[in-house]
């Protein structure tokens, strides 16, 4: 945000003065992405496309009984995850602004989950739900004698568990997005709220809330794109399971690849980008205003 | 007076959720790595005798998943820190050419480049294993680092040269007038002033790199090739697996991330949330 705020310095006087020799470096300087960018992002799209030009891998797809549970899961996923993280991050934002030093020592374990990778934690919440020898349905047996749920063996409860691995995981980050975004509101206009008799909610209705609506608001688009992408908080605590329904559109990509169905696995992604490509379009479109007006 | 002591009582109710959310996982793992397999199983919330054999199993590489240990370990080192390197030296390198040379189509990489940071990371996985497999390069440690730099130096150009349209022009035009080449601008002028957001940009790379799991586990697969994110993958292969021997390993892998997070913290969060999301 401060970053695009800031005005250009100067709108290109250098530019007619400009030497081919300059313009000869920078080709040099900018052709090592280029190359990066033509091997292994272009020439894999293309290539990729190119094996999911035939009709009938789609028909195979759709008439996959799992892919139509996917597509729902997957929709579920971005729509109650993402929100779901948000308005915690939102929430949780207001809480860590208090200036307090026991609460900036909170906020230091609160950044845990996002610092650690996700393959052990997510392996740590797995084994915690495993329902004979877990650390959650041996409490409930302790407290109330009763077996616990076979929680991940549960296909709405596995989902479920792999949305709060999801948002453990990624809510540090986007709170201290939206920290950021609160800390950059002038402290004087909840001064003249709290002068006028302001309540909390109204605070945050009339101050906070108009300043960070589009940080919100982008970000939530942000994370969608990026919770598409998330393979690892479905496959390492379900696998998928049980009996594959589980699967979002990431992780069935990816079990087409394991049995060999490169064509299927293609197809998956074509048919994930009417999802993709207006959150994708929307992004681009903000960041390259946001690029112009300065 | 008596509506500010309530008012820190809410605050401290409200930490004692946010810290058992936080950091209950995380407990479980350090659990499990000082507990006998026995007591790891029986659910209890604090081993009976604590004990340090899994680490000197793995130490000595004195189980069937652990074999490989020290080499899986260094190739995730050695992947990390290639990945940082070359995503330094080629963002760098780009940053410079679009936002201080100002080079013919600049724009247009920067918009592919963005749109390249916009894929999700799970969808470009599996034409770039296709192409790998083209290239000859599945199974070799350089397939992984390519791919980790592909997806790493969109955002890397990004900062970098958000960054750098912020240094002034007439430092620049000083350079020029001195009749400073493009090359020892780079190297003089550029490179020192953006110390702080490459070393930013550096550790994203490399902890990017060291943490993925899902590349590593389609790019590679021999188990002397493998990076330790994908070794602890195999782990759960049976349901009687060791699990306190993948929470230990898991611990050892997660330690290094963590520090360097922690010691680079300040860096991180003003260099990289400022690229992050736009308002």
């Amino acid at each position: 945000m401060s970053a695009i705020a800031l005005p250009q310095t100067s709108p290109l006087p250098p530019a007619q003065r400009r030497m081919t020799s300059w313009q000869v470096w920078g080709l040099i300087l900018i052709a090592p992405y280029v190359l990066v960018f033509l091997a292994f992002v272009l020439y894999p799209v293309g290539y990729g496309l190119w094996l999911a030009r035939h009709p009938e891998s789609y028909v195979k797809l759709f008439n996959d009984p799992i892919f139509f549970r996917t597509v729902v899961n997957t929709i579920f996923f971005i729509l109650v995850a993402v929100n779901l993280k948000f308005l915690l991050a939102l929430w949780l934002s207001g809480f860590f602004t208090h200036e307090r030093v026991w609460i900036r020592w909170v906020s230091v374990l609160f950044l845990l989950p996002w610092a650690v990778p996700s393959i052990p934690t997510i392996f740590s919440i797995r084994f915690m739900f495993n329902p004979e020898w877990g650390v959650i349905n041996s409490v409930i047996f302790r407290l109330t004698g009763l077996d616990g749920p076979n929680w991940l063996n549960d296909p709405h409860i596995g989902l479920s568990l792999a949305m709060v691995t999801h948002i453990w995981k990624s809510l540090p980050f986007w709170t201290l997005i939206l920290i950021s975004g609160r800390l950059a509101i002038p402290k004087e206009q909840y001064e003249a709220a709290s002068v006028d008799g302001a309540t909390v909610w109204q605070k945050f209705k009339y101050v906070t809330w108009p300043s960070i609506r589009t940080l919100y608001l982008s970000s939530t688009i942000l994370s969608m794109i990026f919770t598409l992408g998330d393979f690892n908080s479905v496959y390492l605590l379900t696998g998928g399971g049980p009996a594959d329904l589980t699967h979002v559109l990431a992780t069935l990509g990816i079990r087409y690849i394991r049995l060999d169905q490169v064509d299927m696995a293609m197809a998956t992604i074509v048919c994930a980008l009417p999802f993709v490509l207006p959150l994708v379009y929307f992004m681009m479109k903000s960041l390259s205003k946001s690029d112009t007006e300065r | 007076m008596k509506k500010k002591y309530l008012n820190e009582a809410f605050l401290l109710l409200m930490a004692v959720p946010i810290l058992l959310w936080s950091l209950l996982p995380i407990y479980h793992i350090f659990l499990f790595s000082i507990s006998s397999k026995d007591s790891a199983f029986s659910g209890a919330l604090w081993p009976d005798l604590p004990t340090l054999r899994n680490f000197s199993y793995i130490w000595k590489q004195q189980h069937f998943y652990l074999y490989h240990f020290w080499v899986q370990i260094w190739n995730s080192l050695w992947i990390a820190v290639a990945v940082g390197a070359l995503t330094l030296a080629v963002a760098s390198c780009a940053a410079f050419a679009i936002s201080r040379l100002k080079v013919r189509g600049g724009r247009t990489v920067m918009n592919l480049a963005l749109f390249t940071y916009f894929i999700p990371a799970a969808f470009l996985a599996i034409p770039m294993y296709k192409a790998m497999g083209n290239y000859g390069l599945l199974n070799n440690r350089w397939s992984l680092v390519l791919a980790m730099v592909t997806l790493a130096s969109p955002y890397a150009i990004w900062v970098l040269k958000q960054a750098s349209d912020k240094l002034p022009w007439e430092l620049d035009e000083a350079a020029r007038i001195d009749g400073a080449t493009p090359l020892q601008l780079f190297r003089l002028v550029y490179l020192p002033l953006m110390t702080p957001s490459m070393v930013a940009i550096g550790t994203y790379a490399l902890l990017l790199a060291w943490n993925e799991y899902l590349y590593g586990y389609l790019l590679l697969s021999h188990e002397r090739t493998i990076t330790l994110a994908v070794a602890l993958g195999h782990f759960t292969a049976a349901d009687d697996s060791p699990w306190e021997l993948l929470m230990a390993t898991g611990l050892v892998y997660a330690l290094p991330p963590a520090a360097i997070y922690y010691a680079f913290r300040r860096y991180m969060v003003s260099g990289l949330t400022s690229g992050a999301v736009k308002s």
